[in-house]
């Protein structure tokens, strides 16, 4: 079952259905360290079930996904440990601050020593909002806060689930660079958006639409 | 080597984990107050209506205060209950939570026990006053403060499985009650009957006791079941 590959992330033959429903079907692909794929597709095609399952969080799916070889179930601390999920629902909670949402997330998850919650707010543009409650904020702020997760993270592997909903232009700009820089740092990268991301290196994109 | 995998970590204990989600969900009670003075208002505006409906004679109230008192408290319990999850489930944080690196039976643990702090333990603070309103004996007052205190986290902890496994549904009062209800029932037996004793005068130790045996059953069991309710929502996104 398991041939021996570099891949972080191993799909094999993932099938998966809702409701009587079948989203994709025999879907296999490989993430390796250092490439970033965005899957794309039709509404409805299972984007972001598809995520959900690679994620760890839904378990109702047929077939194999292996981090660095082994199932996911057996090496579930350490997956969790090294991945950064940011679904469409941002689990950011309105009535605290970007900093109190940023601390609750770091007192969770493993984060890089070399940053700190002020120096990831600035660099997201919430620098003048950090005290005040997220209640207050524009949705577009919110998704930067929930974004400055990712930079916070000491995670290898990222899904992202529209991860630039309600951000302005530049602020995209800025985000594909952020991905684009964390890929070529050896970061491994799933995403889904509607548009085609602007980045260049090691990027591909799946077509969910394929495996219907 | 890469940067990602080189770069230095800050891995957060899991006391440390428990701790932040504690003040994290204290912040969040403390800006919405409402949550919490709602389930209160509640009781005291049933026991207001006690006296209007069986007549005010003090003797009849003080017969019936312990368990009147008793329901009210589970009543308010329930009530305070069926939110507890939703926003969580819809926000995405509990999406979050179960994907770190953290046990999530510590993380429910934590989550039921600051919503019992909100909502029971304040239910308890006031049980004195509602019991006072209904006439109860003066003596009965400790051993009704007691039995709420130890039976709320009781009614608190088994309630939390209702609202975990009803999270993913639209309406779930009713369903949430038909499935917590039943589970009440030993800790209102053993609580007012506690009470009662108390008002005539003997010992209420044994029927604490029992109390406090639910209690500890509840707290270390029921985050088991809280997590299953709420693996199974989370699964089916």
């Amino acid at each position: 079952m398991t041939t021996s590959s570099k891949a972080l992330l191993t799909i094999q033959n993932l099938s998966c259905e809702r409701g009587f429903r079948q989203l994709f079907q025999q879907l296999n692909f490989e993430l390796f360290a250092g490439e970033v794929i965005r899957i794309a597709g039709p509404n409805g095609a299972g984007k972001s079930t598809l995520l959900n399952v690679l994620a760890g969080i839904s378990s109702d799916f047929d077939g194999d996904i292996l981090y660095q070889n082994q199932p996911i179930k057996d090496v579930s601390y350490e997956y969790r440990e090294n991945l950064c999920y940011l679904g469409h629902a941002k689990a950011v909670k309105t009535p605290l601050t970007p900093r109190e949402n940023l601390q609750w997330f770091c007192s969770m998850y493993p984060t890089r020593s070399d940053t700190s919650i002020d120096a990831v707010l600035e660099q997201v543009g919430l620098m003048y909002f950090k005290d005040q409650i997220c209640a207050q904020l524009s949705a577009g702020q919110k998704q930067r806060v929930a974004l400055a997760r990712l930079i916070i993270s000491a995670a290898k592997i990222w899904i992202l689930d529209e991860p630039f909903t309600a951000i302005d232009q530049s602020g995209v700009q800025q985000f594909e660079t952020l991905i684009a820089e964390f890929a070529q740092d050896g970061g491994a990268v799933l995403v889904t958006t509607h548009h085609a991301l602007n980045i260049t290196g090691n990027y591909r994109c799946l077509d969910l639409g394929d495996y219907l | 080597m890469s940067d990602v995998s080189s770069a230095s970590l800050r891995r957060p204990s899991m006391a440390k984990a428990c701790w932040q989600l504690f003040l994290a969900e204290s912040k969040l009670l403390i800006r919405r107050p409402m949550d919490v003075f709602n389930p209160l208002l509640f009781g005291f505006l049933v026991t207001l209506m006690f006296p209007l409906g069986l007549g005010p004679d003090p003797a009849t109230l003080a017969k019936l205060a312990p368990g009147l008192v008793w329901i009210i408290a589970l009543l308010s319990c329930l009530l305070a209950t069926d939110q507890l999850f939703r926003e969580d489930f819809d926000d995405g944080s509990l999406a979050l939570w179960l994907l770190s690196p953290q046990p999530m039976y510590f993380l429910v643990m934590t989550r039921v026990f600051v919503h019992w702090l909100a909502s029971g333990f304040i239910i308890t603070l006031v049980s004195p006053i509602l019991a006072i309103m209904l006439n109860i004996p003066m003596q009965a007052i400790p051993a009704l403060f007691l039995s709420i205190l130890i039976g709320s986290v009781s009614l608190i902890f088994i309630g939390a499985i209702g609202a975990a496994l009803t999270v993913g549904l639209k309406n779930s009062s009713i369903l949430l009650t038909l499935i917590i209800l039943p589970l009440y029932v030993p800790v209102l037996i053993f609580g007012a009957a506690g009470v009662q004793a108390a008002t005539m005068d003997m010992a209420a130790g044994s029927y604490l006791a029992i109390l406090a045996a639910f209690m500890f059953l509840a707290v270390s069991l029921a985050p088991l079941a809280i997590y299953g309710g709420l693996k199974i929502n989370l699964d089916a996104g």
